[in-house]
């Protein structure tokens, strides 16, 4: 950052210093005006502070989120403490809570979506950055972040008409018949439940994925891929070791911003999870997750205690979402700082 | 033929082979990627097309079991909520965006509110719903319009900080002490030469901000609530497009879920068209400036 810091103080200074160049005569008009027009020192320290208190408030959001959840949730922090965490019951009629059902859920299908997303987005990006022509690589960018601007409940509404009954009467009978024996596709298949889930979040979670691992390859230098290819070495063996040996931790930032996306995810989710908090081995049973159930529950919580536990969930969602995105966030600043420029 | 060449063409043949299988996997990926893309476009502009008609446009929900019926109040109503969000969440993103590129660089306060910043992107938006639900709706005794618009308005913050602050480190220094050495006061400087100069880039990043909350759901759910009626009261609860397409995907009607895919394809329209006016001032922005 250069000078500009101290150069607005100039036109006080002007006006305050009165030698001027050729003493005795009147001053000239440019520096009368100068003198006149007064200092811009109050209006520039105001304009600074209402510009840090702005910015201030993005603190102010995240300490407000975070102690209004602790408040409204008191009730149930002080009724099962740690515990809340580790039990299976949820039990709104007899006011008995837990919420590990939710976090398998939550948990299980975060998981099932990295397995099909993360092997796909980094298929896409090697493609736009290293193989795609010239002329291919604009569209395929665009029409990959354009699944990023579909919403939520759009997902959520194709997922039940088509990726439900696509999984009932396709998908599931042949994972059955292929991949019965591992015992995860056991029960019966009525399309909502885990897998689905799974499936559409690897959908929503592969623009975010992919865009950034593209973003991080095209910071690595060129010189390290004419390095490698100079040796020898052919294009794959060139993207192995010139490009993705020195995005590595970029891209495990990258699948983590993934990751922090899946866990909160909400509405696709809820529309085709099955809302049924139960922990199981079977991909087809139907579950919950933290994010879901609160958008399914909150509504009709009757009673403080009901309420106050799915605040907690609230709670936990946020802790768990700021912890993951923030080491997502300084595994890909560890990469990309000093890069050039976003080259869109 | 020696051994140790017979091996090398061996060795070379295989690392050929690799070469071509991953290669093939890429575009292979690429292609399984677009497919779930194309398909949903597709199957919405078919859904959607066939079940839009005019009283979508200007009617609202019909009871259940009547035909007809249509959607003009969740319009509106998304109108006036992505308004009361822009109001509020605009002026405060670009003054923050201002803040960390002309106060704060190499402050530890300016790294520390880019990291929050960051974070708080990734914040869940079913977590702002209930924590707006806690604070505005708790105390006042309803649901309102001006708790939803305060939830979106939060969502929109951190995403127009940042772009603001990209958007104002791209411009050059020297038109910034151009204008300092003429005396301009550094307010001044601010707004009418780096904001001015860099504002095609903000306005794009108010218009991606502004394309994201608008399908947002999950904030709405327990703020905005939704409404069957007419609604312009920012007190009352108000229907919303997003809303009303969940409630009526859910419901076991198939003239609602005519209705929900005719709402969906009408607010990914807004969506797109948002999206690709970015894509206009970006590109504008980018020439002016080359020259």
């Amino acid at each position: 950052m250069p000078a500009p810091a101290i150069v607005p103080a100039m036109p006080a200074n002007f006006a305050a210093d009165p030698v001027p160049v050729a003493a005795g005569g009147p001053p000239s008009p440019i520096r009368a005006y100068l003198s006149q027009r007064g200092s811009g020192r109050l209006a520039d320290s105001s304009f600074a502070a209402v510009m840090l208190l702005c910015a201030c408030s993005i603190f102010a959001i995240v300490l407000f989120i975070l102690s209004i959840l602790i408040l409204r949730s008191h009730l149930s922090l002080v009724q099962f403490g740690w515990k809340f965490f580790t039990r299976e019951a949820w039990d709104p009629v007899a006011g008995d809570f837990g919420a590990l059902p939710f976090i398998f859920g939550t948990l299980a299908s975060s998981f099932l979506a990295l397995l099909i997303a993360v092997p796909l987005a980094l298929g896409v990006a090697i493609f736009i950055t290293e193989l795609c022509p010239r002329p291919l690589r604009a569209p395929i960018s665009f029409l990959t972040e354009l699944l990023a601007a579909i919403p939520s409940v759009v997902y959520g509404l194709w997922a039940v008409f088509v990726l439900v009954p696509l999984m009932r009467d396709v998908i599931g009978p042949f994972l059955v018949k292929t991949l019965g024996w591992t015992g995860f596709f056991e029960g019966s298949n009525f399309g909502v439940g885990l897998l689905t889930a799974g499936v559409i979040l690897a959908i929503m979670i592969l623009p975010i994925i992919s865009s950034l691992t593209r973003d991080i390859m095209m910071a690595v230098p060129n010189s390290q891929r004419e390095a490698v290819l100079a040796l020898g070495a052919t294009k794959w063996e060139m993207i192995r070791i010139g490009v993705l040996r020195n995005s590595r931790i970029g891209i495990v930032g990258a699948i983590m911003l993934g990751l922090g996306r899946a866990l909160g995810e909400t509405m696709a989710v809820t529309m085709v999870i099955g809302n049924h908090p139960n922990i199981s081995k079977s991909l087809f049973a139907p579950a919950n997750t933290l994010a879901s159930v609160i958008a399914g529950e909150f509504s009709e919580a009757t009673g403080d205690l009901y309420l106050s536990a799915l605040i907690e969930i609230g709670l936990a969602l946020f802790l768990v979402t700021i912890v993951v995105n923030a080491i997502a966030r300084l595994m890909v600043w560890a990469v990309t700082r000093g890069a050039p420029g976003r080259v869109n | 033929m020696d051994f140790q060449t017979r091996s090398m063409r061996l060795n070379s043949a295989r690392r050929t082979a690799t070469n071509y299988f991953v290669s093939t996997l890429a575009v292979l990926a690429t292609v399984v990627v677009i497919a779930p893309l194309v398909a949903i476009l597709f199957y919405l502009i078919y859904m959607g097309a066939s079940s839009l008609n005019l009283a979508f446009f200007t009617h609202i929900p019909a009871p259940v079991g009547e035909a007809g019926g249509g959607m003009a109040n969740s319009i509106v109503g998304s109108g006036i909520i992505l308004t009361l969000a822009s109001l509020m969440g605009i002026p405060i993103g670009i003054a923050a965006g201002v803040y960390l590129a002309e106060f704060g660089q190499g402050k530890m306060l300016g790294n520390a509110i880019r990291f929050t910043a960051d974070v708080l992107n990734g914040v869940p938006s079913i977590v702002m719903g209930i924590s707006i639900y806690s604070l505005v709706v708790m105390q006042q005794k309803h649901f309102s319009a001006f708790a939803g618009g305060i939830a979106l308005a939060i969502m929109m913050v951190p995403t127009i900080t940042r772009t603001t602050e990209e958007m104002l480190a791209t411009v050059p220094h020297a038109i910034r002490e151009a204008a300092l050495g003429l005396g301009v006061p550094k307010w001044r400087t601010v707004v009418s030469i780096s904001l001015r100069t860099a504002s095609p880039g903000i306005i794009t990043g108010c218009m991606l901000a502004f394309a994201r909350v608008a399908g947002e759901t999950a904030p709405l759910l327990f703020t905005a609530f939704g409404n069957q009626f007419w609604s312009f009261h920012l007190n009352e609860p108000i229907a919303a497009l997003p809303l009303q397409i969940f409630v009526y995907a859910i419901s076991p009607y198939d003239e609602w879920h005519r209705l929900a895919w005719a709402g969906a394809l009408v607010l990914i329209v807004m969506i797109m068209v948002s999206v690709t006016l970015v894509r206009i001032f970006a590109n504008r922005g980018a020439l002016k400036g080359e020259s």
